[in-house]
């Protein structure tokens, strides 16, 4: 009886279990490269505010302290976004007819708030402390980037878990700790210091 | 010396063979079981189809979440840091000082109030879970004439019509009827009314009221008093029948004073005795050294034959009597004797007597003039009106809260007759069974929602101030007053800042504070004579079976039937959830050939209802307990049908004990969920108890009664602990079992409530529960209650089995359970010794309505479908307590980090903190000898602990 395959077969075979292998390992390098892609991760994405906002302009431009409009990011876990009142302070003398700032000005007349849209948005289920971050040295640029230079705003990083725990199990590579009294990475990667 | 075996149900007690069933299955039977009316297909296509979503939403960055700013930023509020304000929460008239946290305007959470002498700190379950009622999505939302939505414009509109003919007449034929009002401002609207209609009258009615105090006053001295305990100065107490630890008035205070005479701690002054004579086992029983089981006929012949033998005229011939009465001789000015409300007026004034010649008065017992505004009797007052509008003298009723259709006792018809006047009003917070009848309905708003001042049981006022405007747009009862006294417009606080005419330094402190100190006259009860009370009672031995009305321990009189955590509460003793049931002995049942979840008839005066039957041990021969509260027809989701509605066999004449009522077996069944029975930890040394002089003669008698591996028997690594290591000690000498911690801990964890047939499948989510034990004979049991949490164990038998590692443990000790990690296996539950995790089976927060999510505590996740969740030592204020300390470049300080449950506990039973500090509190109890570990012997380590239950029983009355 004749053979039913022909030789050639022997060779395709091997090709394709060895194919397999690598178009399977292809495909996970594709699926992590689209989880990290921008796309996914938003990281360095901008995004769209109900008033054009330029961090460049109010902190490189003219020098405002980021405490002056995130006023409790030392006391609180939340940084605080500004009431409008924070914005009409200048603005209701500076550009006080500009077409852009309507939405302010509309705000603080009706006394409706700005809805802004969350750049750094951690899920629900993580729970981020600024003051205590700040507390111990950690700077706002190391998470938030160059906000200075940001004429629209973008989150900087991933916000993925493995980004936190760069810092969280290697402080020392982060943050000046001579002389600080630096909880130990054991500690800072207890679940339940962001999880609960 | 091994103590008598403990038992919580009566299956394990005669050890029948499915109780043995029970312990041999893996499972609860029913807790795997599909969701109801769902499928297995159906379920199937539901999963599969959601699972498909997931993974379409995966593709798509998320939804951009708003931030949405203040326009003006108030002052004081910072976003993410909790205010806490100062306020009282009302209940049957009185106020309990708490403190309300709120969340950015959001009030999430109920503490005590340190500074209020009423609270001390502590809570109750009511008042933890009132936090509820006010987001509850059933509440009434709108004024409605007639079932048709109207306005509060056309309501005054009408209402001055009414009021200008009422002020012709002098206010002939108009009513008000109110429930107790302590409220200065509230009573002095009221006072102003009257004046401007001399005619009208004012009456006030709750179900559960202390007419029978009222009227034992006026026997003994002629005028009304309340009587003042003073727990903490007694070492001898006889409880006539009095649950002062849960439902009378002042239970909070009275809790934490008597049970700081349970400590048995070194160095404390000498542990009191507390006898107590019941008919329903309550958790005031459960803590007596002496507990004896009457029945409620009994009680008044008892009390005159202590009375008589104090006297010293006779020895009454009864061994437990004779020796109580030495007991209290013994210790003239230190005893204290105290009688339930629902007691009748004879027992009162026998109690006087008894607490006059025991030298008690000025000691232990004080009596001052009643704080209410107009105290009445009760019943009276709403006799009078039915009598009233039966004779058609009443043509305009104003009912400011209560739910008398509901409440009334049934013999008065009091239905009929309020459907018989003309115009009807009605406020309240739910659209309720009083409501249904009249002709304007008004939201009412929550305490939370409205200024006002309430006195305290102890005469402290406070003035109640809002955390947030009217949810729903509701009235309150000073702005409804002020309406009939043609200011409609008047806000409650100006109402409320007007009467209190303080200078605005003195307001704000009052206000801030939350107390307002006032004094009450004291009354001179002299030694009544009660011997002529004794004859003219004629002592009622009748055969027949007596039932007696009870407060229901979590919804009480129905005022928090909609409450879904206190519906799903278990009852402190029978442990039963979402009904109430009819209480009953061993041998009654056995009379009536009746077991659990049968249902009796009882007939009373003509009229019948049928119950499900419960088997309490240790309940009194031949009478039944009845809770008031459930079989409510119109309320809300939570409450409606559910129950039996003891008020239809309730009468005037016997609001307390219904005699020679006819009982018998009608053959149907209902189900009864009860939690009692899960989580059994089949025999072994669980609960732990010994007498005072047990432990001071072998301090070691706790340690023996169970046994442990040695420290060092351990395969698994120690965990090293940098600075903290947190451990609990839960003092079961003085946890009474009141539920006011399983309560705050589900407000605290955002733990949803799963509902009646969830429940019976054993898949409640209550992360603390308190387990009820029995010891010794079924008829006059000893009881222990025993809160069980997380046992955050140093060696977790949870932990090794989780495939994805979501349970770790953490260096300060936490057994820490990571949500997001969760697959849902239940491995750690199926391993864990304690059966303290819960698993949340459905999406159970998804069926409670959207004004709920404002409830939820922010600090803590709130958990999804398939997850495995359980206690974290409330790890959200250890870690606000850390990161506080660590900005101060501080440790954290002794007592900083409370946890929810510790917060609200009446009698300081837990005690929570740093084990690794050798001067904290919690080490040094830890260091008692009386301190285990549940469990110890599994070496698992447990980090909460127990110092096991001391009493202190009269050596004469010891049984062998």
């Amino acid at each position: 009886m004749a053979q039913i395959f022909h030789r050639s077969t022997n060779t395709l075979s091997k090709v394709s279990i060895f194919g397999a292998i690598f178009i399977i390992a292809a495909v996970a390098v594709g699926i992590g490269i689209v989880i990290r892609s921008p796309y996914l991760t938003e990281a360095r994405v901008v995004r769209e505010q109900p008033v054009p906002f330029s961090h460049k302009h109010h902190v490189s431009g003219i020098g405002i302290d980021c405490r002056y409009c995130h006023t409790s990011v030392e006391d609180s876990s939340f940084a605080g976004i500004p009431p409008t009142k924070t914005c009409m302070n200048c603005h209701s003398q500076v550009w006080s007819d500009s077409p852009t700032l309507e939405p302010v000005r509309a705000s603080f007349r009706e006394d409706r708030s700005l809805q802004w849209t969350r750049v750094n948005d951690l899920p629900d289920f993580v729970y981020f402390d600024h003051s205590i971050h700040v507390h111990r040295g950690v700077g706002c640029t190391t998470c938030h980037g160059p906000v200075d230079q940001m004429p629209m705003t973008w989150r900087e990083n991933t916000l993925f878990m493995e980004w936190c725990l760069q810092c969280h199990r290697h402080p020392e590579r982060y943050l000046d700790t001579r002389g600080k009294n630096i909880d130990s990475p054991r500690k800072l990667t207890n679940c339940s210091i962001c999880h609960r | 010396m091994k103590p008598e075996k403990f038992w919580r149900t009566l299956d394990e007690y005669s050890n029948f063979d499915e109780f043995q069933k029970a312990l041999r299955d893996e499972f609860v039977s029913g807790v795997s079981e599909e969701p109801v009316g769902l499928g297995r297909r159906e379920f199937l296509s539901l999963v599969s189809a959601s699972l498909a979503f997931a993974g379409l939403t995966s593709c798509a960055p998320s939804i951009p979440e708003k931030i949405v700013p203040y326009v003006r930023a108030p002052e004081e509020i910072v976003p993410g840091r909790p205010l806490f304000f100062a306020t009282a929460f009302p209940l049957g008239g009185f106020g309990l000082g708490v403190l309300a946290e709120s969340h950015t305007g959001r009030p999430t959470k109920i503490e005590g109030n340190p500074e209020h002498p009423e609270s001390m700190g502590a809570t109750d379950a009511f008042a933890q879970a009132s936090i509820l009622s006010l987001y509850d999505p059933d509440r009434s939302k709108v004024i409605t004439l007639g079932g048709r939505i109207s306005t509060w414009d056309a309501f005054i509109t009408e209402m001055a019509t009414e009021l200008e003919a009422k002020r012709l007449n002098n206010g002939e034929g108009f009513r008000i009827l109110t429930e107790t009002v302590t409220s200065p401002t509230l009573a002095s609207q009221l006072q102003q009314i009257l004046k401007l209609f001399p005619a009208a009258r004012w009456h006030q009615f709750e179900p559960v009221n202390s007419d029978n105090l009222r009227i034992a006053a006026r026997m003994a001295s002629g005028k009304f008093a309340d009587s003042h305990y003073h727990f903490a100065k007694a070492d001898v107490i006889l409880s006539l029948d009095a649950d002062f630890l849960l439902s009378m008035p002042g239970h909070v205070r009275y809790a934490r004073e008597f049970t700081s005479r349970r400590r048995a701690v070194p160095g404390a002054s000498g542990m009191n005795r507390l006898y107590a004579l019941e008919t329903t086992p309550s958790i005031t029983g459960a803590m007596a050294d002496h507990r004896r089981p009457v029945r409620p006929s009994e009680v008044p012949e008892i009390a005159f034959r202590i009375a008589d033998a104090l006297e010293g005229n006779t020895a009454s011939g009864d061994a437990w009597i004779d020796a109580l009465v030495r007991d209290l001789k013994a210790v003239r000015g230190k005893s204290l004797i105290i009688a339930g409300p629902h007691q009748p007026p004879e027992v009162h004034v026998a109690v006087y007597a008894m607490n006059a010649e025991l030298g008690n008065l000025g000691e232990t017992v004080e009596y001052l003039t009643p704080i209410e505004a107009n105290p009445v009797e009760q019943l009276e007052s709403l006799k009078q009106l039915t009598r009233d509008m039966q004779s058609g003298a009443v043509d305009l009723l104003l009912v400011v809260g209560g739910n008398p259709v509901y409440t009334a006792p049934v013999d008065l018809d009091f239905p009929k007759h309020f459907a018989g006047v003309r115009t009807r009003v009605h406020l309240s917070l739910y659209e309720d069974e009083t409501s249904d009848l009249c002709h304007w309905h008004i939201p009412e708003t929550h305490y939370l929602e409205s200024w006002g001042d309430i006195r305290s049981v102890d005469g402290t006022t406070t003035i109640m101030q809002p955390l947030i405007n009217p949810l729903y747009g509701g009235k309150s009862a000073y702005e409804l007053l002020s309406a009939v006294l043609a200011q409609p417009t008047r806000s409650s606080y100006e109402i409320v800042r007007e009467r209190w005419r303080l200078d605005e330094k003195v307001w704000r402190k009052a206000v801030h504070d939350g107390i307002v100190q006032a004094t009450s006259e004291p009354v001179e009860i002299r030694k009544p004579d009660w011997r002529s009370l004794r004859n003219s009672k004629p002592a009622n031995a009748g055969a027949g079976w007596e039932i007696v009305f009870r407060p229901d321990p979590t919804v009480y009189d129905g005022r928090f039937a909609n409450n879904s955590w206190l519906q799903e509460l278990p009852k402190p003793l029978t442990k039963v959830v979402w009904d109430n049931v009819a209480l009953m002995s061993p041998d009654a049942a056995q009379r009536l050939a009746v077991s659990n979840e049968d249902e009796i008839e009882i007939k009373h005066d003509g009229r019948a209802i049928r119950v499900p039957v419960w088997i309490s041990p240790g309940h009194a021969a031949d009478s039944i307990t009845l809770y008031l509260g459930y079989g409510r027809t119109r309320v809300g989701r939570a409450a409606s049908n559910r129950g039996y509605n003891a008020n239809l066999i309730r009468t005037s004449t016997s609001p307390w004990l219904a005699q020679n009522a006819e009982v018998r077996k009608t053959g149907d069944r209902y189900a009864i969920v009860t939690t009692q029975s899960h989580y059994s930890m089949e025999n072994r040394a669980v609960a732990r108890r010994a007498t005072v002089k047990e432990y001071a003669e072998h301090p070691d008698i706790i340690q023996t009664q169970g046994e442990g591996p040695p420290r060092d028997l351990t395969l698994y690594p120690e965990y090293s602990s940098e600075d903290y290591a947190w451990g609990m000690a839960i003092d079961l000498s003085t946890c009474i079992g009141c539920n006011a911690c399983v309560v705050a801990c589900q407000a605290e964890n955002n733990i949803p409530v799963v509902g009646k047939i969830e429940a019976g499948r054993s898949r409640e989510m209550h992360w603390l529960r308190i387990d009820a034990y029995y010891q010794g004979d079924v008829h006059e049991p000893e009881m222990l209650f025993q809160p069980v949490l997380c046992m955050h164990c140093e060696k977790a038998p949870c932990e090794p089995v989780c495939p994805v590692a979501a349970t770790t443990h953490s260096n300060e000790g936490l057994n820490e359970m990571t949500y997001n990690r969760c697959v849902g296996t239940r491995y750690c539950s199926n391993n864990c010794p304690y059966k303290v995790r819960r698993f949340n089976f459905f999406e159970f927060h998804a069926n409670e309505g959207s004004s709920m999510t404002l409830l939820y505590n922010p600090d803590v996740t709130v958990r999804s479908r398939g997850v495995m969740e359980k206690c974290t030592y409330c790890v959200q204020r250890i870690n606000h307590a850390r990161i506080d300390a660590k900005k101060e470049d501080r440790s954290i300080r002794e007592g900083e980090v409370v946890t929810a449950c510790q917060g609200a506990c009446p009698a300081d039973a837990i005690v929570f903190g740093n084990i690794a500090d050798p001067n904290s509190r919690v080490t040094k109890l830890k260091a008692e000898p009386r301190n285990y570990g549940l469990l110890a012997d599994l070496n698992t380590r447990p980090r909460t602990t127990y110092l096991a239950k001391l009493t202190n029983p009269n050596e004469e009355l010891r049984k062998g």
